[in-house]
């Protein structure tokens, strides 16, 4: 962690480009490319004004072609820089899934550390923003299952930048997934210049002993109004923000299991396959005695995302989420 | 009309000139065509203002704008037959609406709901979103037309970041292997979002890529109507009668987007509007309406009467898509699976659960 105590008040989408700015003027190597990053700033204005303050060399508009894109990086970063490319929407991001899979996630083993791939693939994320169709896939589960990928996903402003600047800065290849549906929800007061967040650590957002309740990204904030909720009733959530999806904090997610015995988790993912199938697989194998119910699953469902008039039932809403962790409780 | 395809790649075929003149050869098409193609063109031109007001409303999603294609669209469309295909990107509401979609089937996707976009009983396949993936689809529709000796012909409509894609490369490389009835139209608008043209590829035309996959490419001035019709026709009987010729074509219809990528974006961010105001003056619709004007066949009635009738449609066009319900939430997992599986089955009954205990209200965000 920083100890800079100077702060700026940002919202999530100026944290990644407050973020970005400080990584690539801290470090010459660092160059952000992709569709639409320079002179436009971004579809969602994260790099806005980088071109301007870095120029060409640095930031990058590339022709539309998102193989192409991480497919360039991942040969920029085995010479030796840092790329940050942006694949536009994460429903954008299947043409480059051969080459992150394929070829960023194992250039080091392959050639036993004489090539790596120091790359940071950043996409927008999510739904709830009535958007056309693929522009709110939440597919964190394709890249967690590739050994040789982190997955980044954060949910507040300054985790935001101390986790991408991590990611810039790890040797090894990262997923930076932003939940664009937060991007401009809220502010929070983030360090100036240096700061980092590790990843693998999972961040407690409310502590509780009465349930454990293991979220990511922009379903962090309906979770944390249903605990809320379910306080006035007496229910005493712990919510974890588990921030880095690989590698998972075992140990928090763990511990919070051992202190409350009980456990749902919140996504917006699809269920089946997806990552609260996993941390329920953690918990029974590292503690299942202390289960008192069973671990509920909160998520979106078997169904592609639905256009925007009906995706209001699609994402896990406050309620859901209540009721979801009220079957935990009263069980 | 073989020397459409005898040409070079940056010969871009013309038959109206920017002030309606013609100068080149006049295609084979009657007196009423040549007024529908007009009419056409200013339905999609009040549409297109229409809907990008509606959105600025708040009454529909995210739109992308098509003023200024209207004459590759329409025209374009025009030369197939219903029994041909369209593959569309995600901004052809001209083309697929000439080839059978109702304007209130165009709004509806736009609108979010999953019933509009697509007719069972039009060769319409959904608008791509992902860029370029429509066009292997395309050598598929068509490959399958040739496998079964039907005599339809597949055609994709994409822009030209498209082709920066490597779906459009491998798309176009299949239809020449294979020699398939397929059409490939570009509509280069100068634009990929950001990126103009010239950052997109280094070739000189985009026209010129189709010799590497062993088939035709014709540039044609896609804002010239009579022109893209000559070309698609040309490029369509050649897909369905093989000659001595490859059957694919690609065709690359240089045109200007007016408006924005969609909705969502701002072009005075990286477009000078200087560019934009030279382009309007190669707009088809004045362009043709100046030629049809000058040989007689339209007059300030006639006009009046387009204008009229064109505003009707549009009008009731979005009134049918705005009355039409909102979809139940049952639609999300009626058909994702020809039978739905059981797991899913019992997502959607814990639905029905939550909604009868909370009420829909407590699920709907605004």
């Amino acid at each position: 962690m920083s100890t800079d105590t100077d702060t700026q008040n940002l919202t999530l989408v100026q944290a990644v480009r407050d973020g970005l700015r400080t990584e690539m003027q801290r470090d010459d190597d660092v160059i952000v490319l992709g569709e639409d990053v320079a002179k436009n700033g971004g579809v969602f204005r994260a790099t806005e004004g980088l071109y301007e303050e870095f120029g060409d060399d640095r930031v990058i508009d590339t022709p539309l072609a998102e193989s192409g894109i991480v497919g360039t990086s991942i040969g920029m970063a085995a010479y030796g820089l840092r790329p940050v490319p942006e694949i536009q929407f994460m429903g954008f991001i299947y043409p480059a899934f051969d080459q992150i899979v394929s070829h960023a996630a194992r250039l080091r083993t392959r050639t036993r550390g004489r090539f790596t791939c120091p790359m940071v693939v950043r996409a927008p994320y999510g739904g709830g923003i009535r958007a056309p169709e693929h522009h709110s896939e939440s597919k964190e589960a394709f890249f967690v299952h590739e050994p040789g990928l982190k997955v980044v996903i954060p949910s507040t402003p300054a985790d935001t930048k101390g986790l991408l600047a991590s990611a810039i800065r790890d040797p090894d290849p990262v997923v930076f997934l932003e939940p664009k549906l937060i991007y401009r929800a809220f502010r929070e007061d983030v360090p100036t210049g240096d700061h980092t967040v590790p990843l693998g650590e999972a961040a407690v957002r409310r502590e509780g002993s009465d349930v454990s309740v293991y979220t990511w990204g922009a379903m962090t904030r309906p979770t944390m109004e249903a605990a809320g909720t379910l306080a006035e009733d007496g229910v005493d959530c712990e919510v974890i923000d588990l921030r880095t999806l690989s590698p998972l904090d075992r140990e928090t997610i763990v511990d919070s299991f051992e202190k409350t015995g009980r456990a749902a988790v919140v996504h917006e993912a699809p269920r089946t396959g997806g990552l609260g199938g996993e941390i329920t697989a953690i918990l029974q194998e590292e503690a299942l005695l202390y289960q008192e119910a069973p671990i509920e699953r909160i998520t979106g469902f078997d169904t592609p995302v639905p256009l925007y008039a009906l995706e209001d039932y699609y994402l896990p809403s406050p309620t859901r989420i209540e009721d979801g962790i009220r079957e935990v409780v009263d069980f | 009309m073989s020397d459409v395809f005898d040409r070079e790649p940056d010969d871009p075929v013309r038959v109206l000139d920017v002030s309606g003149e013609l100068v080149g050869d006049r295609p084979d098409l009657s007196d009423d065509e040549l007024l529908a193609l007009y009419r056409h063109m200013r339905l999609a031109r009040h549409f297109d203002e229409r809907a990008v007001n509606l959105q600025r409303q708040g009454r529909m999603g995210t739109y992308p704008p098509l003023a200024g294609q209207e004459a590759a669209q329409v025209a374009s469309a025009m030369a197939l037959e219903p029994r041909d295909w369209i593959a569309p990107s995600y901004r052809e509401h001209a083309a697929v609406h000439v080839h059978g979609l109702s304007l209130s089937d165009i709004l509806l996707y736009w609108m979010g709901h999953g019933a509009g976009g697509w007719r069972a009983d039009v060769n319409v396949l959904p608008a791509a979103v992902p860029i370029a993936t429509q066009v292997p689809h395309t050598t598929g529709l068509a490959l399958a037309s040739k496998l079964r000796g039907d005599d339809a012909v597949a055609c994709a409509y994409f822009g030209d970041g498209a082709t920066s894609e490597g779906d459009f490369h491998e798309g176009l490389n299949v239809a020449g292997v294979f020699d398939v009835p397929a059409v490939f139209v570009c509509n280069n608008n100068g634009w990929a979002i950001s990126v103009p043209r010239e950052r997109q590829t280094a070739s000189p035309t985009l026209a010129g890529k189709a010799a590497a996959y062993g088939i035709d490419g014709v540039q044609v001035d896609g804002m010239d109507p009579l022109a893209t019709y000559a070309v698609m026709r040309a490029a369509v009987e050649k897909a369905r009668e093989p000659g001595d010729r490859p059957r694919p074509t690609l065709i690359e219809a240089v045109q200007y987007r007016f408006g924005a990528h969609t909705t969502a974006d701002d072009p005075t961010v990286y477009r000078d509007e200087a560019e934009v105001e030279a382009w309007r003056e190669r707009d088809p619709i004045p362009r043709l309406e100046r030629f049809l004007r000058e040989t007689g066949r339209l007059d300030d009635d006639r006009i009046d009467a387009v204008e009229a009738s064109v505003r009707e449609q549009v009008s009731e066009a979005i009134e049918r898509a705005e009355n039409t319900a909102r979809p139940a939430p049952d639609a999300m997992f009626a058909d994702v699976y020809a039978d739905i599986p059981p797991e899913l089955g019992e997502q959607r009954a814990h639905l029905h659960r939550l909604r009868d205990r909370y009420g829909d209200d407590a699920f709907l965000r605004d």
